[in-house]
C-alpha cells in the first residue's frame, strides 16, 4: 500500500518539462508559516492578563513575562533539536511527507496551546506551542531545503535565499494577524487568545498544505539545461558527498557550527534589546524634551529590522552564488566587526539616521547568515544528504539563542549597576559583539576542502532527489 | 545535458506560466500584506 501513498517521495518526482520555479513557492508556503514564531511576543501581554483582563495591572495568579517567554526558548530550542535528529528520516522519506508531519505539529501545536489558555495552564501552553510546535518548526525549516539546492544547483544561494527568507517574512504576517483576530474575538474569551490560537493554527495548516501538495524533486538524471556544475570556486566545491554521520566528524562541519553560533549570537544582540536600546540611546533627556525615539518610533524600528532581515537573507544569499560563501561569511563578519564597534559611538554623539542605517544592515547580515549556511553546506559536503547536515548545524542556532540574550543581560545589568545609561549602559554589549564576530570570521577562513576520507565511496543515491 | 532537461512543448509553457503565477500569488500575496503592514508601522520611526 505504501507505494501507492501521495506522499511517498516516488509520488513527487516532476515529470519531464516541470517549471523548477514552481518549487520555491512551496518551500515559502511552509517558511512563511513557521516563520510565526518570530512574532510570539504579541502573545506576551494578552497571555499575561487572562485573569485580570488589563495588561496594565495583572492580577497574582496572571502568568509573569518570563513564564510567558519561556514558551518561546522551548520552541526555539526544540527547532534544532528536531532538526537535527529528524534531518536522515527527512532525506529517506522525501520533502512532502516531511512538510505534512511539519504542518500537524505546527498546527497542532496551536490547538493544544489553545486548550492550555482556556485551561489556563502554562504547562499545556509549553507542550502544545513549545514542545509540539516546536518540532513542526524544525522539520518545516529544513524540510525544502535539499529540494531546493537539487532543483537550483546553478544557483544554490538564490533558492535557498528565496525560502529562508520565508522565515523571516513569517513574523511579518504573524503578528498583525494575531494582532486582527484578538481584537475580533476579544469579546468572547479572555483577550481573545484561545479563540486566536484555534484559528491560526487552522490557517497556517491550510496554508502548509499548498506546499504539500506542490512540492516536487527532480528526477535523479535532472539538471538544468545547459548546466555545467560550477568550478569557478572549485576548491571549496566538492563534486563528493559525505553523509550526515560522517560530516560532524569533520572539521568544516564544527567551523560552520561556530561560523553560524557567533553570526546568531551577535544578531540576537541586537534583536533581542531593539526597542529599549533605541529608546534609552535616543532619549528625551539626550535628544531634548519632546525628540526623544518614542514607544511607537522604537516599534517603527523593530519593524524596520524584520525587514531587513528579511531583505537580507534573499540579498546576501543569492550574492553568495557570485562571491562564493567563504568570502561572504567574511564579508558578515569582517563588515559586522567595524559596524557593531561603531553603534557605540553612534549612539554617544546621537547620529540617528546612520545609527539605523548601521542597524539594518547589521540584521540584513543576520538574516543572511541563515540563508547562506544551506549553500555552504552543499558546496562543502556535496547534495547527498544536505539537508540532514543542516539539520544538525541549527543546534547552534539554539545554542545561540541561549547565548546571545544572555550576554545581552548580563553585561547591560552589570552596566546599569556601575550607573551607567543611555548608549554608554550598552557600550560593552556591542564590543563584546564584535569580538564574537573575530571567532565568527576565524572560523570561517579556517574552512577548507573536505579531506577525502569523508567522502562517500562510489555512486549514492541522493535520497530527496528521488529515484 | 541531461536528457531530461527542462523543454517545454508551447501548450506545457502557456500551462506552466499559469501555474506559476498562481502560486507566487498564493504566497506573495501574504507576504506583501506583512511587508505593507510592517512598512507602515516602520514610517513611525521617520515622523
Amino acid at each position: 500500500m505504501a507505494e501507492f501513498s501521495l506522499l511517498d517521495r516516488s509520488r513527487t518526482i516532476a515529470p519531464p518539462g516541470y517549471n523548477r520555479w514552481l518549487v520555491p513557492p512551496a518551500a515559502l508556503a511552509i517558511h512563511l508559516a513557521i516563520g510565526q514564531a518570530y512574532a510570539f511576543s504579541v502573545f506576551n501581554k494578552p497571555l499575561g492578563s487572562l485573569i485580570s483582563g488589563d495588561p496594565a495591572a495583572p492580577a497574582p495568579t496572571d502568568w509573569t513575562p518570563t513564564q510567558i517567554g519561556f514558551t518561546f526558548s522551548i520552541a526555539i530550542v526544540l527547532l534544532g533539536l528536531s532538526a537535527a535528529l529528524f534531518g536522515k528520516w527527512l532525506e529517506r522519506v522525501g520533502p512532502r511527507k516531511a512538510m505534512l508531519a511539519s504542518a500537524l505539529c505546527f498546527g497542532g501545536g496551536f490547538l493544544i496551546a489553545s486548550l492550555g489558555v482556556s485551561l489556563h495552564n502554562i504547562w499545556l501552553v509549553y507542550f502544545g506551542y513549545g514542545f509540539v510546535g516546536g518540532i513542526g518548526l524544525g522539520i518545516g525549516y529544513i524540510s525544502p531545503v535539499s529540494t531546493l539546492i537539487k532543483w537550483f544547483p546553478d544557483r544554490k544561494g538564490v533558492a535557498t535565499g528565496m525560502a529562508i527568507m520565508g522565515f523571516g517574512g513569517g513574523a511579518m504576517i504573524g503578528s498583525p494577524l494575531a494582532v486582527a483576530l484578538m481584537n475580533h474575538f476579544k469579546a468572547s474569551a479572555p483577550q481573545g487568545v484561545a479563540p486566536t490560537l484555534i484559528c491560526m493554527g487552522i490557517i497556517y495548516f491550510l496554508f502548509m498544505q499548498f506546499g504539500v501538495w506542490t512540492i516536487r524533486v527532480p528526477a535523479d538524471s535532472w539538471a538544468p539545461a545547459g548546466y555545467v556544475p560550477n568550478q569557478e570556486h572549485s576548491a571549496l566545491i566538492t563534486t563528493a558527498n559525505v553523509s550526515a554521520d560522517n560530516a560532524i566528524k569533520t572539521p568544516q562541519f564544527w567551523l560552520l557550527w561556530v561560523v553560524l553560533l557567533t553570526n546568531v549570537t551577535a544578531g540576537i544582540g541586537v534583536l533581542e534589546t531593539a526597542s529599549p536600546l533605541i529608546q534609552d540611546t535616543f532619549s528625551d533627556k539626550a535628544m531634548g524634551a519632546g525628540l526623544g525615539v518614542t514607544a511607537a518610533a522604537a516599534a517603527g524600528f523593530v519593524g524596520l529590522l524584520s525587514l531587513f532581515n528579511l531583505l537580507g537573507r534573499f540579498f546576501w544569499s543569492s550574492a553568495s552564488d557570485k562571491l562564493g560563501r567563504k568570502v561572504t561569511y567574511a564579508i558578515y563578519f569582517g563588515l559586522g566587526i567595524l559596524l557593531y564597534a561603531s553603534i557605540p559611538t553612534l549612539g554617544h554623539n546621537l547620529q540617528l539616521t546612520l545609527y539605523v542605517v548601521v542597524a539594518c544592515v547589521i540584521i540584513s547580515m543576520y538574516g543572511g547568515g541563515f540563508a547562506t549556511a544551506p549553500a555552504y553546506l552543499s558546496d562543502l559536503f556535496g547534495k547527498y544528504q544536505v539537508g540532514a547536515i543542516h539539520g544538525r548545524l541549527l543546534t547552534a542556532w539554539s545554542t545561540a539563542g541561549v547565548l546571545g540574550p544572555l550576554i545581552v543581560h548580563v553585561l547591560h545589568d552589570s552596566a546599569k549597576e556601575r550607573g551607567l545609561a543611555g548608549a554608554a549602559a550598552y557600550q560593552n554589549v556591542f564590543y563584546t559583539m564584535a569580538g564574537v564576530l573575530v571567532v565568527g570570521l576565524l572560523a570561517d577562513l579556517a574552512v577548507t576542502a573536505v579531506n577525502e576520507k569523508y567522502h562517500e565511496k562510489g555512486p549514492v543515491v541522493v535520497e530527496a532527489g528521488g529515484h | 545535458m541531461s536528457p531530461n532537461s527542462n523543454y517545454n512543448t508551447a501548450g506545457e509553457a502557456t500551462s506552466s506560466t499559469g501555474s506559476l503565477v498562481l502560486a507566487w500569488l498564493v504566497v506573495g500575496i501574504p507576504l506583501a500584506w506583512g511587508v505593507s503592514q510592517t512598512f507602515i508601522k516602520a514610517l513611525a520611526l521617520f515622523k
